[in-house]
């Protein structure tokens, strides 16, 4: 059964956002790498880049597959994490932790409402 | 992520170990329209476990064909491109099935469990195709009542039991002295190609001592109904010994480690053994064979690409089948194509194998991998990639 947090929220494409003040911390969730396998890449924004809501923004590389990391909000890269970088096993072994890719400026918080809470984002993945 | 998730799930093929996979928390993919665990836990943990411990694969999805009679010689020579008659009873060895231009149909092992029968194992993804192609040749074959063809794909299941650690164990789950093929007092009295027979609760089972991984191991082939009795069993005796299930994820980055093709992406029906280096298997002095003709001239003149492997020299995206290979320096262009890449789980860097022009395809030659619109430094180099310490 796939850890889902319940003070997070979810996008719909399986990354996570921890917002604290105007600052939001994305990563991917617990289901996302369980899926992917072993993680043996990452590649994260330039730190002052300016991104949208759904634009993608980072790559997750695994033994068996690429992905593209849409950004669940809009906002400016206020800080991205070098240990993932460095380690991305980081992202199997603590989604929501040490594997977190990067922090954002929210530019409209707004668009937090519209994301998944946990109880949907536990549905969506079909957990009970 | 775009969608992680399950493929489509209904049209595929599970083997009889389905129940065991998902109890062990298999995570399930399509593999050649089968519906197989692509990992347990951790692709590199259970790759590693291989590698210095014991891994545990079912491989029921594989095929299975019996060819036998006074004429099952003759015709797997004519079809095969290795030499069977140099195999006693009791004996295996890799082998190609090849069309007339040479292109391989399958590559497969051959057993040959008596005088007068041999057992095909070939890939899951080709059982169809190789069925199809075997009974057309029969169908041709002179001495076609002299052959009888199985294909026991559906009953027959399979297991990899892989790494240094098997030997400590194996003999306490499959007591001997063997009932057919070679005649061995115990398992691990077999040495590499040789199969035997062996009585497990009242049926017969057949254990080789081959594998996929370049590990030293064996493979289990038994009748469907018992084989998660076997499973199990295995399982619980390796244990001890660092035994871990291990999935397709982990067999796929072995193979490649050691360069062991996979069909669909080394070899197909427009690939030859010659360009995929596989001549060794290619026994051209044995007398008449299918393609045989095309793969002598391509022997005596050199193929049009060559098989080569590569390590990435720097920190990267692993590479992929189908990312393009480019020549370096001034004038460099496109030249090949990869066929299979992946993270290599002991090298921790990326490998891979592709096809290139023979005039750039020499170890220690420089080349670049496109990996996503940017090219990134490899260097060929001799296969294997990785060879076992000391």
């Amino acid at each position: 059964m796939a850890n889902v947090p319940t003070d997070l929220k979810y996008a719909k494409t399986h990354e996570w956002v921890r917002v604290s003040g105007n600052l939001a911390t994305v990563g991917i969730t617990d289901h996302a790498q369980h899926e992917l396998t072993d993680v043996v890449f990452v590649e994260l924004p330039e730190v002052g880049r300016q991104i949208k809501a759904g634009d993608a923004c980072a790559v997750v590389e695994s033994v068996k597959t690429a992905n593209d990391i849409y950004s669940p909000v809009s906002g400016q890269i206020a800080e991205v994490n070098p240990l993932v970088v460095a380690n991305p096993a980081l992202v199997n072994s603590e989604p929501y932790a040490g594997g977190w890719f990067y922090k954002i400026k929210l530019s409209n918080p707004a668009e937090l409402t519209a994301l998944l809470g946990p109880e949907q984002y536990q549905a969506q993945i079909g957990g009970a | 992520m775009e969608r992680p998730g399950r493929g489509d799930s209904h049209r595929m093929k599970r083997t009889p170990l389905y129940a065991a996979h998902q109890k062990l928390g298999g995570k399930l993919i399509e593999f050649g329209g089968w519906e197989m665990p692509v990992q347990y836990t951790s692709i590199t943990d259970e790759h590693l476990a291989v590698r210095k411990e014991a891994g545990l694969f079912d491989i029921s999805h594989m095929g299975e064909v019996l060819i036998s009679g006074p004429g099952a010689e003759a015709f797997l020579n004519g079809t095969l491109t290795n030499d069977v008659w140099k195999l006693a009873a009791g004996q295996g060895q890799y082998t190609l099935m090849c069309n007339e231009r040479g292109g391989v149909i399958d590559d497969l092992y051959v057993y040959r469990l008596a005088a007068q029968e041999c057992l095909l194992i070939i890939n899951a993804s080709r059982i169809e195709a190789d069925v199809a192609w075997l009974e057309k040749q029969l169908a041709a074959f002179p001495r076609r009542s002299e052959v009888k063809l199985q294909n026991t794909s559906d009953a027959t299941g399979a297991l990899a039991v892989q790494g240094p650690r098997v030997v400590e164990f194996i003999d306490g789950c499959f007591p001997g002295p063997s009932t057919g093929g070679t005649s061995v007092a115990r398992v691990t009295d077999l040495k590499k190609n040789q199969v035997a027979s062996f009585s497990y609760a009242g049926d017969r089972i057949w254990i080789g001592r081959t594998g996929y991984t370049g590990e030293d191991g064996f493979e289990v082939v038994a009748p469907g109904r018992i084989i998660e009795a076997i499973w199990n069993q295995l399982l619980s005796a390796g244990q001890p010994h660092g035994l871990k299930p291990a999935g397709l994820g982990a067999r796929d980055t072995l193979r490649t480690e050691v360069c062991y093709p996979l069909y669909g992406h080394e070899l197909d029906e427009n690939t030859t053994p010659i360009e995929a280096g596989m001549g060794f298997f290619v026994a051209l002095d044995k007398g008449e064979f299918i393609g045989r003709s095309v793969l002598a001239e391509q022997k005596a003149k050199g193929p049009g690409k060559k098989l080569v492997a590569f390590k990435m020299t720097d920190r990267s995206a692993p590479p992929r089948p189908h990312y393009a290979i480019w020549s370096t320096g001034p004038g460099a262009a496109k030249v090949g194509e990869v066929v299979s890449g992946t993270q290599s789980p002991s090298l921790g860097i990326g490998i891979g194998m592709g096809y290139l022009p023979p005039e750039f395809a020499k170890p220690n030659t420089p080349v670049e991998i496109e990996i996503r619109g940017k090219r990134a430094s490899a260097l060929l180099v001799p296969k294997p990639i990785y060879r076992k310490p000391d």
